[in-house]
């Protein structure tokens, strides 16, 4: 296997007590040796980290693959390409797909095609119910072993209280969480956006906070019944924060994600870009109130997690009627850009809790191995530029789809090599072979 | 007279109060072709556009109709479930075969709020938008505008009492966002359910008590009780509406003597208004259809029409 000489970077490892200037040497996929001045005599490839940042590899536990059956949309090839252009190691995708990942076939068939063309790692989730129907529980246990790493009706969030509590309380068994798109069908009651002033102004059904709330709600109080692990996807609003800071603080095994758009957007979006379909999302984002909560949540520790929800959609899914186009957008090759831009740079994170929030942390959350910057652990490694400014151009995505409400933004700081199982899958945003 | 520096008119909120001002002068120099024995002027000869109507609609469509054929342009109308809509085509796919067969303007009514805005980004053609979910119905708006303009002069001080289901209503909206431009005092009332989040926030009066919204009014403007659009339990009957919220000769006596009373049709007689408000001294229900062609007629000729008009 080829070696790799990752130079001169900050190498930042918090968990491992990691904060110093130095080489890395990458032989045979693992990290061979850490020092000063290492030689690149004999070395394949040599990344210049100079000035840039060396961090573990970065893991987003919440992506739309599309596989099987919405190949249209996203493959796993285009959508793990997306992954390492935007930085990340490895990808948990959703079972959202058509059919329902809901089996152990269809689970090892993404594994299969993963091994195949995926140029980072893909760890599939299950369904909680078959089909993600909401009544009969999915071969849970079959799919652990076909290695799933966590359930979730994602998008057809279960609605009966009591088959969410039976499936918590199974699923503890197998030791896998319970990742909760909450919304209560009802109250969001066929919404395109937030609920208020805004949709309110555009004449726009509007989907108020509380329809995630009362769900929220719900599974907080369901894990402290059950002890099981109940993670709550790309929270949304102040109100969901504070009840699952509430949980927390009676210990209910409860934690969160947020996206970089529920940090970066108000509803205002949706007026400003005068109803393009690409502000439309499931949750929406909302108000000032409510990114602020977010931003607070991320900077104290509450929010365990930056995951994208990258939802890629094909143009005719949404060149269309802004109450037509599908909910979603691409998130994966603008994430690090939006972190440092909008979190690191105005002093809201630091650099540590960034390398927490999307690598420490999401890996321990779907229970695999944390990638580090020791010697001996698995080269998935991401170096960071916290000083290039660029602009997002949807043209030089390696998504399939390009639905984002982020193009045309010009940020500070990107993702600038992403390196998998010690091999370089990207430079300077370019995807390799 | 100068043209409208704009492609399309999507709704009130975008517009300046210059640009609303052209309109209405406009729309009032217009308005007495509707009264003479020959109702043609050839100014748009050789234009043409086309009514596209999502929604169904007697009132607006045969308006824009009628003011096209004054001003000699040529439309064609089309309704939805005689296109080729019905077929899976969509929206922009529709439009632009339009617009491939020469229209200069897209007339057209929507279910779904923002339709008019996504289609005009799509298209060199105008687009006029004839209502849009429960977004704006500018051209109703704005024949409203005319109709106030026309009895009281102005707007600034006026106090304009709009009554009804405001959270669907795009007439509401757009009555909204055009009166409050000018500094008028804009209440809206109606049954808690059914009035919009927000809306304080534009500076409007917000009450669930017709009375309170009634009290010393210049203009009361009672909207349509829109069945058809109340898709869950808003309100329990339409009999129980009718006590709290139907506007009639007792509670009309709340406002100003000399009020104008307005509908932006058709009407439930008895439910949100009471026959002998609607066909009494006050109403000036009919004007605004007539101001209704005059202020489509003045749309199309300074969209249409531009620097080259006859």
């Amino acid at each position: 296997m080829s070696t790799l000489l990752i130079r001169g970077g900050r190498l930042l490892d918090p968990a491992n007590g990691v904060d110093r200037v130095a080489d890395v040497l990458v032989a045979d996929g693992v990290i061979a040796r850490i020092g000063d001045e290492l030689s690149s005599v004999g070395v394949d490839r040599v990344v210049e980290a100079r000035g840039k940042v060396v961090a573990p590899g970065f893991i987003d536990i919440h992506v739309h693959l599309r596989t099987p059956g919405q190949e249209y949309k996203e493959d796993i090839r285009t959508g793990t390409a997306a992954a390492v252009r935007g930085g990340f190691v490895g990808v948990a995708c959703m079972p959202n797909t058509s059919p329902v990942i809901d089996n152990a076939v269809t689970v090892t068939y993404v594994n299969t095609i993963a091994a195949q063309q995926g140029h980072c790692k893909v760890w599939p989730t299950g369904a909680i119910t078959k089909g993600s129907k909401g009544a009969e529980l999915a071969e849970i246990g079959e799919m652990k072993a076909a290695g799933i790493v966590a359930i979730t009706d994602d998008g057809m969030p279960v609605e009966n209280g009591e088959t969410m509590r039976q499936a918590m309380i199974y699923a503890k068994q197998f030791n896998l969480m319970i990742m909760d798109h909450c919304e209560d069908k009802h109250l969001a009651g066929g919404g395109a956006m937030h609920f208020g002033k805004v949709s309110s102004l555009l004449g726009l059904k509007g989907m108020p906070a509380a329809a995630e709330e009362v769900q929220v709600a719900r599974d907080v109080l369901l894990s402290m019944e059950t002890g099981a692990h109940i993670h709550i996807q790309h929270v949304s609003s102040r109100r969901s924060v504070e009840l699952i800071r509430w949980g927390k603080a009676m210990g209910a095994n409860v934690t969160v994600e947020a996206t970089p758009h529920h940090f970066t957007l108000t509803d205002e979006i949706v007026m400003e870009m005068a109803y393009a379909t690409n502000t439309k999302m499931n949750p929406p984002v909302r108000e000032a109130a409510d990114r602020q909560a977010i931003l607070d949540g991320l900077r104290d520790g509450t929010i365990d997690c930056i995951a994208t929800d990258h939802a890629p959609h094909h143009v005719d899914e949404k060149e269309v009627e802004y109450q037509a186009a599908k909910f979603g957008i691409t998130g994966l090759e603008t994430a690090v850009g939006l972190v440092i831009d909008r979190l690191v740079k105005p002093g809201i994170i630091t650099l540590e809790q960034m390398v927490r929030l999307m690598s420490t942390r999401p890996a321990a959350l779907i229970g695999v191995q944390a990638p580090a910057l020791v010697e001996g652990a698995a080269a998935d490694i991401t170096v960071l530029d916290l000083e290039k400014v660029w602009t997002v151009r949807a043209e030089e995505m390696a998504s399939k789809s390009r639905n984002t409400p982020f193009v045309g933004w010009e940020l500070t700081g990107a993702p600038h090599a992403t390196v998998v199982g010690g091999v370089l899958k990207m430079e300077e945003m370019k995807v390799m072979g | 007279m100068a043209g409208l520096k704009r492609k399309d008119i999507l709704g009130l909120r975008e517009m300046s109060t210059e640009e609303i001002d052209l309109i209405l002068d406009t729309a009032d120099a217009l308005k007495d072709i509707v009264n003479r024995p020959i109702k043609k002027l050839p100014t748009l000869r050789g234009k043409s556009y086309v009514t596209l109507f999502y929604e169904n609609s007697t009132r607006t469509a045969k308006s824009f109709e009628l003011a096209g054929k004054y001003l000699s342009a040529d439309s064609i109308n089309i309704a939805v479930a005689s296109s080729s809509v019905a077929k899976g085509e969509t929206l922009v796919d529709t439009a632009r075969n339009l617009e491939a067969m020469g229209i200069d303007a897209v007339v057209m009514r929507h279910p779904m709020g923002g339709a008019p805005h996504f289609l005009a980004k799509h298209l060199k053609a105008s687009v006029i938008n004839a209502g849009d979910g429960m977004h704006e119905h500018p051209t109703q708006g704005l024949l409203d505008m005319l109709t106030i303009r026309q009895r009281k002069g102005a707007f600034k001080g006026l106090k304009v009492a709009i009554i009804g289901d405001i959270f669907h209503s795009r007439v509401a909206r757009s009555n909204v966002f055009g009166l409050t431009k000018y500094g008028a005092e804009v209440w809206v009332a109606g049954p808690s359910t059914l009035l919009p989040a927000g809306f304080e926030e534009l500076g409007v009066k917000v009450t669930t008590r017709v009375e309170e919204a009634l009290e010393g009014a210049d203009v009361v403007n009672v909207l349509r009780l829109q069945l058809e659009r109340q898709e869950k339990a808003l309100f329990p009957t339409v009999a129980e509406y009718s006590k709290f919220w139907g506007v009639g000769p007792e509670r009309l006596k709340l406002a100003k003597p000399d009020h104008l009373l307005m509908h932006p049709g058709p009407m439930n007689r008895g439910v949100e208004i009471a026959t002998a408000a609607a066909d009494g001294a006050q109403s000036v229900i009919l004007e605004q259809v007539t101001n209704g062609v005059a202020v489509r007629m003045a749309l199309l000729y300074l969209l249409l029409g531009g620097g080259d008009a006859a």
